[in-house]
């Protein structure tokens, strides 16, 4: 990669501009085309941006996905994910590094290639899977390590595996068919106000996790004061055990636009903006298709539908490895080019979101069934699901069953009828909602998926008998140390300290009063963290203390206190140190 | 402000309030202290140190960025909020290396006088001991990053107020640092030992060279009254 910074980054600019705001896109492509982010780059983004170099790294070195290190040609990250492991990753991780010949975290001596790892990618139903430089590979094997290896170290081309949507159940809202602009011309027919009022009335609530009323949240926006408006699809989801928006977006993605289309007629805004997980890149180019088909059709543009007076475009912001970008807020800092740290609240994004302007953020799935409600109404959308949670959710299945993958169901099914229709067997515990859910156990399964009594942003990860649930626990308390964006002190050491006391718990070291300082840690962790994701970040601990108490006492030691240190190994690293043994073991030397 | 008072419960006690104003404001103009570190009364408010959580109607809300309503009923200074401080408080101690020993900020520093006033004793967590770098290159100037706690003042004072942007964050989760904008370090940056982002730092991280033990043992900032006790001596002057 001997190319001069420079000129590259000067040539990158003249095509995105020196707009602050695009810092995301350009760190993005210096990365794609430098395979690292250097010091020099770093100063000749600053310049042309007009910013400090510490500004620029401020956001940089916050993407797993750009490096402030030299790397090799390619970078392999497998994926960290909780159902990759059930299958096997430790063994594809044994193979790739007894191939290539270096530890994860390092890059071959040639500078072929970098092993690392990385959360969840969003593909639990057919893991262990990597991604190779934006590509993805699924259903890895150790056999395959080879091949892998052999064709990265001679610089071959590398073709991606077909990566499944494994849609095992389709319902009436998401995957059924579409007639494309039928429902923007259906809201066409209303005034922008009446369209919110169907949305509403059709109670239909945020699919992210968080349930939000829709309609509430888009009228707040139309009626915030603002020059602009913006409608932000959040197409980043990043909870380990998510994966129905990639499915969405690969089945469906007219679908999406279009509701996103009818979200910027609702709200009165010109423009939208898909982000897209850094991990999904490998549809960025079919999405930008899309949106071109639909520039052409006269869906999007200067005038939607033939419609005077309604301009609206979308364009797809790619994001760079940082599941905190979920968020809402940490979305719109991204997107303006920033850390992906939360804001504070108030004022809501509805108030002053992206680029300070009142701005909706809506979950891909959400915008869905928004298109669909107006297309077939509320009064079709309220017959289905339950009173609080109308309509059909998407559940992304993973984990010990038969059939892992999609499912589109109508809200209020039992989870014991969910394990039967996936072909779950022996069942010990069900991880709803992902690692910020909560860890069920077989006297909770008569729960209803919904958001009045289990509720899910769409991940349901499942495991039997033969698993260790404190393991599964800490690996999902992992996930959270290594996805905290740092800005707040309760979640960025708590969870540190919550992973110390679970690797404590799992060496057989630990005491009763290790687990009252647990939950009491978890309950600072859950107060005290500023934003949504911090304060559920400590739930893996909390749910599977309340729902396996037994799992953890079946670890204690007997006596009321063990350290927290080693301290044979602390004897020995000090000896080492100081060139002395204690005096019972021979004295000094 | 257009005049108009509301008036909020912050303890039991009803005070006064302007509309737009923080709960940390108004509390701390009736002479209540609700605790803070990352909170300047000269900065924009950070968020990140979490010790202004207060309960606002029920539910746990930082004081430096949530603004009043009318009759809002605020727990703060209770035994379980100041039970969870103590907890964040524990966290900072053993995220970093804190020696108050030979820290030439003992006495005058924020975090020490804190967790004095709160009752912490010894963390009841482990120490991560990170291995941090001490920047020392500038002639007036040193970054000590085992003392910091990641309050960001610094980097919100350089940037607002001095108009240098000299500090940013680097890195994210437990791994974030302050950094400098100059890979050569400090001495190489636009700092001068007469910015704010020299003077605000609440702990010994950011410290002006050649000011050490000046002051002596019983006349440091907290040695005779306790952290806070500024802002509350206006409620026992009024009352």
């Amino acid at each position: 990669m001997s190319a001069d910074p420079q000129s590259i980054i000067q040539e990158i600019m003249r095509r995105t501009g020196t707009d602050r705001g695009r810092l995301l896109d350009i760190a993005r492509e210096v990365q794609a085309r430098l395979g690292w982010i250097s010091e020099e780059s770093i100063q000749a983004i600053a310049e042309a941006l007009g910013v400090k170099p510490v500004q620029v790294r401020d956001t940089v070195s916050f993407y797993s996905f750009l490096s402030l290190s030299s790397t090799g040609r390619s970078t392999l990250r497998l994926s960290s994910c909780v159902a990759g492991k059930m299958r096997g990753s430790k063994a594809v991780e044994e193979a790739l590094v007894r191939e290539a010949g270096i530890p994860f975290g390092q890059t071959s001596a040639d500078g072929a290639i970098t092993l690392v790892h990385t959360s969840c990618t969003g593909m639990c139903d057919q893991s262990p899977s990597a991604l190779v430089d934006g590509k993805v590979l699924t259903n890895l094997a150790p056999q395959d390590a080879r091949k892998i290896v052999d064709g990265l170290l001679h610089g071959s081309s590398f073709s991606q595996t077909r990566v499944e949507s494994n849609i095992r159940q389709t319902g009436p809202v998401i995957f059924a068919p579409l007639d494309r602009g039928a429902a923007i011309r259906a809201a066409l027919n209303h005034s922008p106000q009446e369209v919110i009022e169907e949305i509403a009335r059709a109670r239909l609530r945020g699919r992210g996790g968080a349930g939000f009323p829709t309609g509430m949240k888009w009228d707040f926006c139309r009626k915030a004061q603002g020059a602009e408006r913006y409608l932000i699809c959040n197409c980043d989801e990043g909870e380990m055990g998510t994966f129905k928006d990639r499915v969405i977006i690969t089945e469906v993605p007219d679908l999406v636009f279009e509701g996103m289309t009818i979200g910027g007629y609702a709200l009165g805004a010109k423009q939208g903006i898909l982000y897209l997980r850094g991990e999904y890149e490998y549809l960025h180019k079919q999405l930008e298709e899309v949106l071109e088909r639909r520039r052409r059709l006269g869906l999007l543009g200067a005038s939607v539908c033939g419609r005077e007076g309604f301009a609206f475009d979308i364009r797809i912001q790619v994001g760079a490895g940082a599941y905190i970008c979920g968020e809402e807020s940490a979305l719109l800092e991204s997107l303006e080019g920033k850390r992906g740290a939360p804001r504070d609240r108030p004022p809501y994004p509805v108030q002053r979101g992206y680029l300070n302007q009142p701005t909706v953020v809506n979950n891909v799935e959400t915008l869905c069934c928004a298109a669909r409600i107006m297309e077939k109404g509320a009064d079709w959308f309220t017959k289905m699901g339950t009173r609080d949670s109308t309509g059909t959710k998407l559940l992304s299945v993973s984990g010990d069953c038969e059939r892992p993958g999609v499912y589109e169901l109508e809200f209020g099914i039992v989870i014991d009828r969910l394990l039967e229709v996936v072909g779950a067997k022996d069942v010990l515990a069900v991880q709803v909602g992902g690692p910020s859910g909560q860890c069920l156990a077989v006297k909770d399964l008569g729960k209803r998926i919904c958001f009045e009594d289990a509720s899910t942003g769409g991940a349901i990860m499942i495991f039997n008998t033969s698993r260790d649930i404190l393991s599964i626990v800490r690996d999902l308390t992992t996930f959270f140390v290594e996805d905290s964006c740092g800005w707040c002190a309760p979640c960025r050491i708590g969870t540190a300290l919550l992973l110390k006391k679970m690797d404590k718990i799992l060496s057989g070291s630990a005491v009763r009063r290790d687990l009252i300082e647990l939950e009491s840690l978890g309950n600072t962790v859950k107060t005290m963290s500023r934003c949504g994701l911090g304060q559920t970040s400590a739930n893996p601990v909390l749910t599977s203390l309340r729902n396996f108490p037994r799992l953890y006492e079946q670890r204690m030691q007997p006596g009321d206190f063990s350290p927290e240190i080693d301290l044979g190994l602390a004897i020995r690293q000090a000896c080492e140190i100081t060139g002395r043994t204690p005096s019972g073991e021979g004295g000094a030397r | 402000m257009s005049g108009q008072k509301l008036h909020v419960i912050i303890d039991g006690v009803e005070i006064p309030a302007d509309i737009g104003q923080t709960i940390l404001e108004a509390a701390q103009a009736a002479g209540i202290y609700i605790p803070r570190l990352c909170y300047h009364p000269e900065l924009v408010p950070g968020g990140h140190c979490r010790l202004c959580t207060v309960k606002a109607n029920g539910k746990p809300i930082n004081a430096c960025t949530m603004t009043v309503t009318d009759g809002m009923v605020i727990e703060s200074d209770t035994a379980e909020m100041n039970s969870e401080r103590r907890h964040i408080l524990e966290m900072l101690f053993v995220e970093g290396n804190h020696f108050c020993p030979f820290c030439e900020a003992s006495g005058s520093c924020e975090l020490q006088a804190l967790a004095y006033r709160l009752g912490m004793t010894a963390p009841a967590y482990p120490y991560f001991f990170p291995r941090r770098r001490v920047d020392a290159s500038h002639p007036d100037v040193f970054i000590d990053r085992n003392r910091c706690i990641l309050c960001g003042r610094c980097v919100r004072a350089s940037r607002d107020r001095d108009g240098k942007s000299v500090f940013g964050f680097a890195g994210r989760g437990i791994g974030t640092l302050i950094a400098v904008d100059s890979p050569a370090g400090l001495s190489d940056t636009q700092l001068s030992a007469a910015d704010r982002a020299a003077q605000l730092c609440p702990t010994g991280s950011i410290v002006i060279k050649r000011l050490a033990y000046r002051v002596p043992y019983g006349k440091r900032r907290y040695d005779l009254r306790p952290i806070g006790a500024d802002i509350e001596k206006k409620r026992t002057d009024d009352g």
